[in-house]
């Protein structure tokens, strides 16, 4: 399948974001935000709407709505009651203004099902440059803040006690999640994103207890399913993102299946 | 080691406390003791530079301080075991030799904290005590000179509690820790600690431990 160049364009581009997506995804899920980045991949979706009416590019548009509403989110309330409920007011507002946008632009409505469901034909080898430098920046960051994000993640009660500028790593934190957002939705859709970036973590913390494992078990994880999603999705012509969400979620409960095995023994 | 002189702390126009005058002592081991809302914490806070104070003055030396704060969020799937958890408070370094370092001091730590046999446990399969105890352990790892628990006895069953206090005391008398105890424990008081601060009517009096009364932990604490 490698000889046709828009399948080594998508693996290329789903190694980088499988592997952003992997990282994120731990500290998504020892932060309780796994809420937040299902309602960040409808923002996104919203904001590529936006890009095809106004004539950007929608990765631009996602990124545009992404970033300012996570900050906007992350501000808005530390009670987490509040933001729960802020949190799905605002996304609801967000899939009807994406709405909205797609159907005040010309563009047909298969360019809406690419944006929601992801594609793996409609990546150019320019989008996929974007994507990589996005990716490693995403990984730069959290290469700078891996102690003190580590620490603020897991014990978020303890890192402030210690002193720790707990707001500036959560903003910072915050923009990496919206980067990954928009970067994961150029190929599994907006409308799944959210599982790349939430399950392979979760299932990582049912049979590993070490930061740097849990990141090289969730990434591992967050590969296999896009890489083996892209064969069979290339062999059997049926969506990619099928096979992505199937291989995590079975994952994930022989993760949860694992631990409660343990538990017993 | 720590002076107040006249310290007052207001939120607003909410007084918080006001004046209060008091000095610990390298060694230390003393209880903040009052009504719940009276103080304990905010005063602590000051001290760790976490709160500004309104007015007044304290002399402390913010960087030696390990604090065990009140509430924590472990539940039964929280993934890291027990010796990661402490690690957290541990620094970045790419330099063999400070890892090595690191380590020595995680071994020790653990020692101290008789964690050694149940590093690798998940802390969220841990029991209360064994929380507590690498709570304590993750606050002791940057070498502090004062340990401050913020009632971190109060979930604990009184064999437990009165185990993990003996760890402090051990701790206080072998390496003059200087620890200051916010509890509502009046056993706990009597038993361990040789000083009381007694936080009251927006302010505070100082009380040996031999003059502290039951009743003193009655007041809507």
């Amino acid at each position: 399948m490698f000889e046709y160049e828009f399948m080594r364009e998508a693996f290329i581009a789903s190694t980088f974001i499988a592997i952003t997506a992997g990282l994120v995804g731990v500290f998504v899920v020892s932060r309780n935000m796994s809420f937040l980045s299902h309602t960040l991949s409808e923002i996104g979706f919203a904001g590529a709407a936006f890009g095809i009416l106004v004539g950007i590019s929608p990765l631009a548009g996602m990124i545009l709505f992404t970033l300012v509403s996570s900050v906007a989110v992350g501000s808005l309330s530390s009670e987490s009651s509040r933001r729960e409920a802020s949190i799905s007011a605002i996304s609801s507002l967000f899939i009807g203004l994406g709405i909205l946008f797609l159907s005040l632009s010309s563009e047909s409505s298969s360019y809406a099902t690419n944006i929601l469901f992801g594609s793996i034909v409609g990546i150019s080898s320019k989008e996929v440059n974007q994507l990589m430098i996005l990716a490693l920046f995403v990984i730069f960051v959290f290469i700078i803040f891996y102690k003190p994000l580590s620490f603020d993640s897991f014990d978020h009660i303890g890192a402030r006690a210690a002193g720790l500028k707990t707001r500036l790593l959560s903003i910072a934190f915050l923009v990496t999640l919206a980067l990954s957002v928009s970067i994961g939705a150029q190929i599994v859709g907006s409308l799944l994103v959210f599982v790349l970036l939430t399950l392979p973590g979760a299932t990582a913390k049912y049979v590993v207890h070490t930061v740097p494992k849990l990141i090289m078990v969730s990434v591992g994880l967050s590969l296999a399913g896009v890489w083996l999603g892209l064969y069979l999705a290339f062999i059997t012509n049926w969506p990619v993102t099928f096979f992505i969400s199937s291989f995590e979620v079975i994952a994930y409960f022989l993760g949860l299946s694992y631990k409660n095995w343990k538990l017993n023994h | 080691m720590i002076e107040a002189k006249n310290l007052s702390k207001s939120f607003g126009k909410q007084l918080i406390f006001k004046d209060l005058n008091f000095k610990i002592h390298a060694g230390d081991f003393i209880s903040l003791i009052g009504p719940n809302g009276s103080g304990k914490t905010t005063l602590v806070k000051i001290m760790m530079g976490l709160e500004k104070k309104t007015s007044g003055e304290l002399k402390i030396d913010k960087q030696t301080i390990g604090y065990v704060p009140q509430f924590r969020n472990i539940d039964i799937d929280y993934p890291l075991d027990i010796e990661q958890f402490v690690r957290l408070n541990l620094k970045f370094t790419l330099s063999p030799t400070k890892r090595r370092h690191d380590n020595a001091i995680i071994e020790e730590i653990l020692e101290k904290t008789k964690l050694t046999e149940l590093k690798n446990r998940p802390l969220g399969l841990a029991s209360g005590g064994e929380k507590q105890k690498a709570y304590l352990a993750q606050a002791l790892l940057n070498d502090p000179k004062i340990l401050i628990l913020d009632e971190s006895t109060a979930s604990l069953d009184v064999e437990v509690k009165m185990q993990l206090m003996d760890l402090v005391e051990e701790l206080n008398h072998k390496y003059n820790l200087t620890v200051i105890f916010i509890t509502h424990d009046y056993e706990l008081t009597k038993k361990y600690t040789s000083r009381a601060l007694f936080f009251k009517h927006k302010t505070m009096e100082e009380v040996n431990v031999s003059d502290v009364s039951e009743d003193m932990f009655d007041m809507g604490g």
